[in-house]
């Protein structure tokens, strides 16, 4: 692992996040939800991470940020960020950073808002949190950053209470509170899950003007590979719990390695191009923490599982590029143009 | 009485041969608000003067934002939902406004499937149970054959039979939408309304069930209206599409066409809004501004004016109709983009 520096290099990673491993108690034995997940996140960088529902988005973001509860889980592995541990620090220091260094942005705005005051009075608070600034002057703020996020009268829509905006219009002014310090790292999971694709797009729009305007970093958590496509400079794909591949976005989309993102890829219809008599689906569902498959597990749905598939599997790494997959690397352009057809250059 | 509407309603349809369902001029109204005082009351224009035509074997799909009015007009068709005004016609007859006796064989005919089958499906009762009630309800099949359809209807959503002797929790969430399908086929309907049936599973499940309705429509010869917020799932299981905005149809025609070459600023709009895998280069979008006006006071004339980039004077006043263009798709647009040359302003 690496040792933590006071002074850390600008060009190094901003996080890094090694061997997380996190377990809950049950009413029976623990689960392990999360099991070795490591990646580095650059400055200026966006990271997507992307897998179906119960693949452990959610719990790996909330185990980075110190939000998991104490009482149940069990969290090993390191996380630096900005050349400090933060697994292992207080409370209160933790509470400092999520507020001022790094900002989550939820599926569902409502969570983050409180019901009865209004966003701006919110935003202002957030921001006199972590900077001494008068009470006027942090409204005045807060009305500023509701219009960089694209609200319209922002000076009307300061005064207005949550459910009195839109969808759409309350996820902006979460985005909005998140700015209102800065951050170094935004982490957004599934911010536009919720929102019809005209809203997602200013949404997207809006998050990347953020890392272009203020070069802050961005883990984007998603299970929709076209939003994968269009923001993520990175890609981790999970599935039960693990990062089954991780690359560029070109790798993953030009010469990906793994069965399963093959057939998460092959799973979306096109929009446009000749439509397939049928889509090439993934069979059955994913495991739960519970009742992992020994070996791979993806192993049970998997097309192409062959013996030592029932073995924990070997993780291929080239070129930042990794799978965990037994799938030799000279046999895979040859399984995947059977699920993908063969138009994919192996580059 | 087939008036322009009603046939802008059967644009590009493939088939020759009437409609199965035909809404005419079909509005649904919700009211809230104190009813007791006149006038005080607030009206919702959920589903607004929509002419639409189903025809035997099609898929139509039923697309835009939510809160346009999808599920309201599904729940209209299926007759979920009184009918505020218009016609609705099932194989020519009318049935918009007719009593719970008259409805009753066209109850059986017509099923609705819903995002959550959760509650159609009874959580103290089996299987074999929820699929078995609507067989001895409605009389579709003597006792003794019950069993044999079970298995059968088991059979045709994919899950194995022994399935039949569990309860709807110990299902995911796809297994679900499979029962929730059996049951809407164990009434053996003519006409399937699936309203967002696959948006709440994830993508490698979503493909399963998206490949089911396609094997289904063809072993038994169904007609589906599609309702769904994902483009690219409409696209897929869609021969025809409308595209609906703030309770009107503002686009209609073939999969293709309105696909490959939107006529509607909204289509176009909506369309260049979804994000693609392998776009990575940021092809040009145009990214609606604003949000979408409320249904208690929709503006005034073309209801997308206040958020369309080409909107001039005309458009602010005088309400467009839907008319059928060159090409056979209808359109609701005094200036569709199949017809102005494209610019680089776009
Ligand atoms: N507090 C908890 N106790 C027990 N299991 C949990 C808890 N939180 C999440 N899990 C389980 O961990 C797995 C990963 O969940 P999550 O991270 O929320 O998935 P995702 O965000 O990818 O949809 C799931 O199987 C979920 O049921
Ligand atoms: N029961 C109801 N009472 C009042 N308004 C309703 C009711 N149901 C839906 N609406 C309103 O009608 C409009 C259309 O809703 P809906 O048909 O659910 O749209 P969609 O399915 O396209 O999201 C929305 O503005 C919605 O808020
Ligand atoms: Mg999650
Ligand atoms: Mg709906």
């Amino acid at each position: 692992m690496i040792p933590p520096v006071a002074n850390p290099d600008p060009t190094d990673p901003i996080l890094r996040v090694g061997g997380l491993t996190v377990s809950f108690a049950t009413d029976r034995d623990p689960v392990t939800a999360i099991r070795d997940v490591s990646f580095d996140v650059n400055p200026g960088e966006i990271l997507s991470i992307v897998g179906e529902s119960g693949s452990g988005k959610t719990v790996s973001l909330l185990s980075i940020l110190g939000l998991t509860d104490p009482r149940t889980t069990t969290t090993s592995g390191s996380v630096i960020f900005k050349g400090k541990r933060i697994l292992e620090l207080p409370d209160r220091e933790m509470r400092r950073i999520r507020g001022r260094e790094i900002a989550l942005i939820s599926q569902d705005p409502m969570t983050a808002l409180t019901p009865v005051y209004t966003i701006g009075m919110q935003i202002a608070e957030q921001i006199r949190a972590h900077q001494s600034i008068s009470r006027r002057g942090a409204r005045k703020r807060a009305v500023e950053l509701l219009g960089e996020v694209g609200l319209p009268n922002p000076s009307e829509m300061v005064d207005r209470f949550p459910h009195q905006l839109s969808g759409g219009m309350r996820q902006r002014a979460v985005i909005a509170m998140a700015l209102s310090c800065n951050p170094a790292l935004l982490v957004a999971d599934e911010p536009t899950t919720a929102l019809d694709v005209t809203v997602q797009a200013q949404v997207l729009d809006l998050l990347r003007r953020l890392r272009k305007d203020f070069g802050s970093s961005i883990i984007l958590i998603t299970h929709d590979m076209g939003v994968v496509g269009e923001m993520a400079d990175r890609v981790l794909v999970m599935y039960a719990g693990r990062v089954v591949e991780s690359g560029t976005a070109e790798q993953i989309f030009d010469d990906p390695w793994h069965p399963y993102t093959w057939g998460l890829l092959a799973s979306i219809p096109p929009l446009r191009g000749p439509r397939p008599e049928r889509l090439a689906s993934i069979s059955g569902t994913p495991p739960t923490p519970a009742n992992l498959p020994p070996g791979c597990a993806f192993a049970p749905r998997c097309r192409f599982r062959f013996e030592p598939c029932s073995n924990p599997p070997p993780r291929y790494k080239d070129d930042g590029h990794t799978a965990l997959c037994f799938i030799p690397p000279e046999d895979r352009p040859r399984l995947r143009a059977t699920v993908l057809g063969g138009e994919r250059s192996a580059a | 009485m087939t008036d322009a509407a009603v046939l802008a309603a059967r644009s590009q349809a493939e088939s020759s041969a009437p409609p199965l369902l035909e809404a005419r001029h079909l509005s649904k109204r919700y009211h809230f608000g104190k009813r007791l005082l006149p006038g005080s009351g607030k009206i919702v224009h959920a589903v607004d003067d929509v002419s639409l035509a189903v025809f035997p074997g099609e898929t139509l799909g039923l697309v835009g934002e939510s809160g346009c009015g999808k599920s309201t007009l599904g729940r209209c068709l299926t007759r979920l939902y009184e009918i505020s005004e218009g016609e609705l016609l099932f194989e020519g007859r009318e049935i918009g406004h007719v009593g719970a006796r008259q409805l009753k064989p066209y109850r059986r005919k017509v099923q609705m499937i819903f995002q959550d089958p959760s509650g159609s499906l009874n959580p103290r009762r089996r299987v074999a149970d929820i699929l078995a009630q609507p067989l001895r309800v409605h009389g579709i099949r003597p006792r003794a054959e019950i069993d044999d359809r079970l298995r059968e209807l088991m059979d045709l959503v994919g899950l194995p039979p022994g399935y039949l002797d569990r309860y709807p929790h110990e299902f995911s969430g796809g297994q679900r939408q499979r029962i929730g399908i059996a049951r809407a086929l164990a009434m053996e309907p003519q006409l399937i309304v699936a309203d967002e049936p696959v948006s709440a599973l994830d993508v490698s499940v979503q493909a399963q069930i998206v490949n089911l309705f396609a094997d289904l429509r063809d072993q038994l010869a169904l007609t589906y209206v599609f309702i769904a917020h994902d483009l690219a799932v409409v696209r897929q299981v869609s021969t025809r599409i409308a595209v609906m905005y703030l309770g009107s149809i503002v686009e209609l025609g073939s999969t293709d066409t309105v696909y490959g070459r939107p006529a509607h600023p909204y289509t176009e709009a909506l369309l260049s809004a979804i994000p693609e895998p392998h776009a990575r280069q940021q092809c040009e979008r145009i990214v609606l501004q604003g949000d979408l006006p409320s249904p208690i006071s929709p503006p005034p004339g073309c209801r997308f004016h206040t958020r369309c980039p080409f909107a001039d004077d005309r458009c602010r006043t005088e309400r467009p109709l839907l008319r059928p263009l060159d090409d056979g798709r209808s359109v609701a647009c005094h200036y569709p983009r199949t017809e102005v040359s494209r610019t680089a302003g776009t």
